[in-house]
């Protein structure tokens, strides 16, 4: 299972760079890709700016939150959940509380915030990891886990179905929590059964 | 909105907890803050590898290109036309995915069967490569062994589970 050791983003990054050029040759579009990369180049400046202001009031209002117990509240709370996703981190309460952080805003919707913690969370299962340079099962998981929409309201697709005149925004909300469940169990099962097939 | 107030009350929440369990609250903001600026400027040249990428993409018209060939795979899982655009960038880009979104409620309707998937998939995923891209540069791994292709999966569950769905509650 060689192929699946090599980091995949190496791969995927270079298709989209030669892809785009192709297509651009294709559709006659070179110009456009032309200035596309110096935007490009600036747009992902003006994101890290955004960015710093965002991890910079999460980190400190997680400090606020950690320092006061607030956060090994949640942790208990969220434990049981925890502790079947991720059966190695059961006497890790730094990672298991900053895990259930990020959970919990990612499941009141605050995407913003949602980062910021997970970042804090990925630091706790880094410290933890033997191999710093490749991703440990737990890394993988929570990852994944947050690629899932899991939240409770989806309340941007609300306000815009709701712009377009929609007779009942809200009435996607079981669909939502259905799809955005199957593929969360989806993909933490795939990484569960591709972390045993790299094992062997 | 009610939506409006879960992020002010949170903050307010925790800094009243704090005071009461005799937390310094604001030196022990500024601590936690500082190690938010360390983040950004490790985060810096992976995502700008990143936003070129996807910059570029949408500026080649790869994006229709890739439409065009992905289809009758798309039909298959009952995933009308119109919405395979947004299953392309929904894992790529966050902004390009809610720009096209918009223009899906805007041609089809938002209570029409194509308005009413693209809604369940803005909902129910999330922009995985940002994602993907994000955590793993913030502590600078850089084997990110199956994440990519499992996120992937997943992704792919949410755009088949949002057309069986949305034909199940409403047709």
């Amino acid at each position: 299972m060689l192929f699946i050791k090599v980091s995949m983003i190496n791969y995927i990054w270079a298709f989209i760079i030669v892809f785009s050029f192709i297509s651009a040759v294709i559709t006659g579009s070179m110009q456009e890709l032309s200035s596309s990369v110096f935007s490009g180049g600036s747009d992902a400046v003006e994101l890290c700016l955004k960015l710093l202001g965002s991890l910079c009031l999460w980190n400190g209002v997680m400090n606020i939150a950690e320092k006061s117990g607030l956060c090994e509240k949640f942790a208990k709370l969220l434990s049981p959940v925890i502790n079947f996703i991720f059966p190695k981190l059961k006497n890790e309460k730094a990672a298991k509380n900053a895990i259930s952080m990020n959970i919990t805003a990612n499941l009141l919707g605050m995407g913003n915030a949602a980062t910021p913690l997970g970042i804090k969370a990925m630091k706790n299962l880094q410290g933890l990891n033997s191999n710093k340079e490749a991703a440990s099962q737990e890394m993988m998981t929570f990852v994944v886990m947050n690629t899932a929409a899991l939240r409770i309201i989806p309340s941007t697709v609300a306000a815009l179905r709701e712009a377009a005149g929609a007779a009942e925004p809200m009435d996607i909300i079981f669909c939502v929590w259905i799809s955005s469940g199957l593929s969360l169990l989806c993909g933490i099962a795939a990484v569960k059964i591709m972390g045993r097939l790299m094992k062997k | 909105m009610l939506a409006s107030f879960i992020i002010p009350f949170f903050i307010a929440a925790v800094v009243v907890y704090g005071m009461v369990k005799k937390v310094n609250v604001f030196d022990c903001f500024a601590e936690g803050a500082r190690q938010g600026a360390d983040i950004v400027i490790s985060l810096l040249p992976v995502l700008t590898g990143l936003v070129i990428a996807v910059a570029m993409f949408n500026a080649s018209g790869g994006a229709e290109l890739l439409e065009k060939l992905l289809r009758p795979a798309a039909s298959l899982f009952g995933i009308p036309s119109e919405v395979v655009s947004l299953c392309i960038l929904s894992p790529v880009s966050g902004s390009g995915s809610l720009t096209i979104f918009e223009s899906i409620l805007k041609e089809c309707g938002p209570d029409s069967f194509p308005g009413r998937v693209a809604s369940v998939i803005a909902g129910a995923t999330e922009t995985t490569f940002y994602a993907v891209t994000v955590y793993f540069g913030s502590v600078g791994i850089k084997k990110t062994g199956a994440v990519l292709p499992c996120a992937l999966i997943g992704d792919f569950v949410s755009f088949a589970a949002a057309a069986l769905t949305v034909k199940w509650f409403f047709y």
